[in-house]
């Protein structure tokens, strides 16, 4: 009988030599059942399966239920959890510092459509090279459950009160804005939101998840749109996504209707396949027009829902030298006394 | 520019005849977006190279073209720069203000005119001097449509005539000004000799002042604060500039702009070792400047007091989670909107704590252009020795208006990027706590992301040593409670203040920015006027320093003088003294949004020394009949 020894078995590591345990964080306070748990879950997945530099990664949050969440993912990465509706500005800067760093930022509907909503917009026109990830359970969860601006017309509160604003569809916004890769997905959906967690880690731009998570506490309830049962009843993925890092070397040949090829910036592409709607995310009318049309029949149109690759983003417009900017010597930052004279001159 | 009070004139006083050498002040009165700014610049230029001591401030309208602006030029052979409230010769080109300008001048001042405004029949103890701008201009420019641009350089050539300024110093300075244009120099060159030509041939000199050329002002440069200050925080290394445009501080981030493009681009790749972000409002502009702090980059920002009151979260996300910033606040009038053209030093307190909650801030209070220079250098290295947000305190009159400055010297201590976690001193302390105090000076050592060191987590929220949240109390307190030991050890690194002890002194006087020149000509005139001696501290940072309550001690009385309504500097450092020292503490205080003058102070010391202050029109400085004196 072939026994294996338990102490034989080789541990699972990626391409950089880590294994995934090393890739989590602390233990989590959210509730259980949150959706945000799970997306913590995927993201330790997704930067474990990428072979992210843990190291290289700054998780930047504001404040809110989602906001605590990079406690809870990548221990060993630098964690900045800032002000209300204002973490786009400090993610600026920070890569600003460093445009080395790999940036995850993680906000709530909330967070960025009621206080945030003004940094969001120029986060996504800058295409900063961020992923920002919104954890949308259409509720303040941590101040005990008020509407947010992303609460659908008509939906309910657990006491009762009708929100009668329409919503902010921050995807839509972001499309509008001129973000380069927007997507949608659902907390509950492992396989979708990992495969566009590693697209969007692939991508140099400004990559805007926004990922419905019912809170199971103050939204997840009859009445609620973005609980878990009606979510799971109107959900409408756009594409199959199969994402292929280029480093695994394996290519896919997907038949039905027309393949489309996306190339990422690190080298790597991206293949949709098309289902029978025929869905392009290159083409922004499309995805102005899917977004409404859904939204319309009360679905979430989940998937890659729009992708630019090509633009160039916020820090290569920039020029700045390739070295870290926080890192430069004193000799390349004080300009020598001979610059001070000639000023000095000037002003005679 | 009041509305003038002297409606009362006395019959026709003669004009006084006795020279005034090198003592005057000049204000000319035009409207904005006219091109006086050219005219008024190689003006003062003229007379700075003629070696007097020079100050020029320009009052603007919140406007872009169209509105009344009065741009005041002093001259002074004893170094008195400070606004002066009396106007000697006042240069009469805005019909709009023209009544007024003249209704508001005191007995035997003098009046250059555009000829048709008739000014000569509002008074009869003035010296007028009527010009007639639209006709000379005609003669020396053909081109109908440039005439506006060198109008006004006529009154130039007129008082270079009047008051005996060097033609060729004006030459030189008009070179200067427009260097680049030939056409432009030539064009103006001309409006010069026109006016000088019919000044020399039709005005009858009738007053005594004149510039004479002196030696007081050898190896000085002429610059306006912003610059200075852009300049110091290029040679302080920084590399992450955000901003948003406010007036006063605008053209303190623009000029600094112009600096990096040019200084700080890496000869080999053409790169720029610097980014520059103007961010969508000043919340954003703080905010990067701490996520670049926080990263390990040299950032900040700058704005004035609305600016401030928006970035009072990040402030206090800075101090709590200990990120460096340099935040310079080039105050203006408030508050709210408030006067954006005109200045204060009405952001002392909203700065000094702010944001909620037990915060506090440093703060640097440059008096000159040239600590605009030296104090922004410092800031940068105060900000990461101390892990801290640091506000350099400057005020649109130094900002934005030109003053004499020595040449600006090289840095001579290397960058102190402060307390940044090594492998050594990983080593020494054994395990790394981000906020761990190990070495009791209430200062932590700070990893970065990237630098191959433990990592840490930043947050506003409460937080133990090992930066995790915590809402244990003993945890907040023993935190907060370090942070006020930071705040302490800071005392003894901010720049020392600027202290003179007369130990024939019977009262102190305290100040700090601008208000320092008005001082140091009051103070002479309490001398002169009154046989008063004063002793005099020039608080140059927060926290204060412990000779502050060593000189209060040494005094009775000691006048606080500041420009805001609310004592506001007053009031902090009563924060810091015993009950036996706060009652010692008075008050003067300047808040119209024009520059602090030393007669206000001088006026206000004497009447709460007890003397009796006639209020009389004439600029004169006589002697006050001693009253009760003393308390």
């Amino acid at each position: 009988m072939a026994t294996v020894t338990p102490s034989e078995s080789r541990k699972k590591v990626n391409r950089i030599g880590l294994e995934s345990k090393e890739y989590r964080g602390g233990k989590t306070t959210l509730c259980a059942g949150c959706g945000h748990n799970a997306i913590s879950e995927r993201i330790i997945g997704a930067c474990y399966e990428m072979g992210v530099d843990p190291t290289m990664v700054v998780k930047l949050s504001g404040i809110g239920c989602s906001s605590k969440s990079p406690a809870y993912f990548l221990g060993e990465s630098h964690g900045f959890n800032t002000v209300h509706g204002r973490m786009p500005s400090v993610g600026t800067g920070a890569l600003l510092a460093n445009q080395k760093l790999i940036a995850l930022g993680v906000s709530g509907d909330g967070d960025t459509g009621a206080i945030g909503v003004g940094q969001f917009v120029h986060l996504m026109r800058r295409n900063l090279p961020i992923i920002y990830i919104i954890e949308d359970n259409g509720c303040y969860g941590l101040t005990k459950g008020q509407f947010s601006p992303t609460a659908d017309l008509g939906s309910t509160k657990k006491t009762g009160v009708v929100n009668d604003l329409p919503p902010i569809d921050t995807c839509a916004l972001a499309v509008e804005l001129g973000a380069t890769f927007v997507a949608r997905s659902f907390s509950g959906d492992k396989k979708q939101l990992l495969a566009i967690l590693k697209a969007a880690l692939s991508h140099r731009g400004t990559a805007m998840i926004d990922v419905l998570s019912p809170c199971v506490t103050f939204n997840d309830h009859e009445g609620s749109t973005k609980s878990y049962s009606y979510a799971k009843d109107h959900d409408d993925p756009l594409e199959d996504i199969s994402f292929v890092p280029f480093f695994e070397d394996i290519s896919v040949d997907y038949e039905a209707g027309t393949t489309q090829a996306v190339s990422m910036h690190d080298g790597s592409t991206l293949y949709l396949t098309k289902l029978e709607e025929d869905y392009d995310p290159l083409d922004k009318l499309q995805a102005l027009r899917v977004l409404t049309e859904t939204r319309r029949r009360g679905e979430f149109a989940t998937g890659l829902i729009y992708v630019e690759p090509d633009r160039d983003d916020f820090l290569t417009m920039l020029n700045i030298v390739d070295e870290p900017l926080a890192d430069l010597s004193e000799d390349r930052v004080r300009p020598p006394k001979a610059a001070l004279d000639e000023i000095v001159e000037s002003l005679r | 520019m009041a509305p003038s009070e002297i409606a009362h004139q006395d019959p026709p006083v003669a004009t006084p005849t006795k020279r005034i050498v090198n003592d005057f002040s000049i204000q000319i009165a035009t409207v904005n977006g006219s091109g006086s700014q050219t005219a008024n610049l190689v003006l003062l230029r003229s007379i700075f190279g003629m070696g007097v001591p020079v100050s020029g401030k320009n009052m603007f309208p919140s406007n872009i073209a169209g509105l009344p602006t009065w741009f005041t030029i002093r001259a002074n052979k004893d170094g008195y720069i400070a606004r002066k409230a009396g106007i000697d010769l006042l240069v009469a080109m805005n019909a709009e203000t023209a009544r007024e300008d003249v209704l508001s001048l005191d007995s035997g001042a003098s009046v250059v005119y555009d000829q048709p405004l008739k000014l000569d029949t509002l008074r009869n103890d003035l010296v007028f001097y009527p010009v007639p701008f639209d006709e000379l201009v005609a003669g020396i420019c053909k081109d109908a449509k440039l005439r506006r641009l060198v109008r006004n350089m006529i009154y130039d050539g007129v008082l270079a005539n009047l008051l005996d300024i060097n033609r060729s110093q004006m030459e030189k300075a008009l070179s200067k000004q427009l260097g680049a244009k030939p056409k432009a120099v030539e064009l103006n060159k001309g409006a010069l000799d026109a006016g000088f030509k019919f000044a020399d041939e039709n005005l009858e000199k009738r007053d005594g002042m004149t510039i004479e050329q002196m030696d007081a002002v050898s190896g000085l440069v002429l610059v306006e604060g912003n610059t200075a200050a852009a300049l110091g925080a290029m040679m302080a290394g920084v590399t992450v500039v955000t901003w948003y445009p406010i007036t006063p501080s605008s053209s303190l981030c623009e000029t600094l702009i112009e600096y990096l493009k040019k200084y700080r681009i890496d000869k080999e790749t053409g790169k720029a070792t610097f980014a520059v972000v103007q961010a969508e409002d000043e919340i954003a502009a703080l905010g990067m400047a701490i996520g670049a702090g926080w990263a390990g980059a040299r950032s900040m920002t700058s704005t004035s007091g609305p600016g401030i009151s928006l970035m009072g979260e990040f402030a206090g996300l800075g101090y709590y989670a200990e990120v460096p910033a340099v935040i310079f606040d080039v105050q203006r009038v408030g508050p709210s909107t408030g006067l954006p053209t005109r200045t204060a030093q009405g952001d002392v307190l909203t700065t000094a704590f702010l944001s909620h909650g037990d915060t506090r801030h440093l703060m640097l209070f440059p008096a000159s252009v040239g600590e605009c220079y030296s104090m922004a250098i410092e800031a940068f290295d105060l900000a990461e020795r101390f892990q801290t947000p640091i506000f350099v305190m400057s005020d649109l009159d130094l900002g934005m208006n030109t003053w004499m400055s020595k040449a600006f010297e090289y840095p001579d201590k290397p960058l102190d990027r402060g307390k940044v976690l090594t492998k050594e001193t990983l080593e020494r302390i054994g395990k790394f706590g981000r906020y761990r105090d190990v070495d009791g000076d209430g200062i932590t050592y700070r990893s970065r992301p990237g630098d191959g060191m433990p990592a840490s987590f930043c947050r506003g929220s409460g937080h133990n040593e090992w930066a995790q949240y915590s809402e244990r109390p003993e945890d907040y307190e023993k935190n907060i409670d370090r942070l006020a030991r930071k705040f302490e050890t800071a005392r003894n690194w901010m720049p020392a203040p600027v202290v003179e002890i007369n130990r024939k002194a019977s009262i102190g006087v305290i100040a700090f920015g601008t208000t320092h020149w008005a001082i140091v000509e009051c103070r002479d005139q309490l001398l002169a006027e009154a046989d008063m001696q004063t002793s005099y501290y020039r608080v140059c940072s927060y926290p204060f320093r412990a000779a502050l309550a060593s000189f209060i001690e040494r005094y009775e009385r000691v006048y606080v003088v500041e420009q805001n309504r609310d004592a506001q500097m007053l009031s902090l450092i009563k924060l810091d003294m015993p009950v036996e020292l706060m009652r010692r503490l008075r008050s003067v205080l300047h808040y119209s949004g024009l520059p602090i003058d030393a007669r206000t102070i001088t006026d206000s010391i004497l009447l709460q020394e007890g003397y009796r202050v006639e209020k009389t029109g004439a600029e004169v400085p006589r002697k006050r009949s001693a009253g009760v004196g003393g308390e």
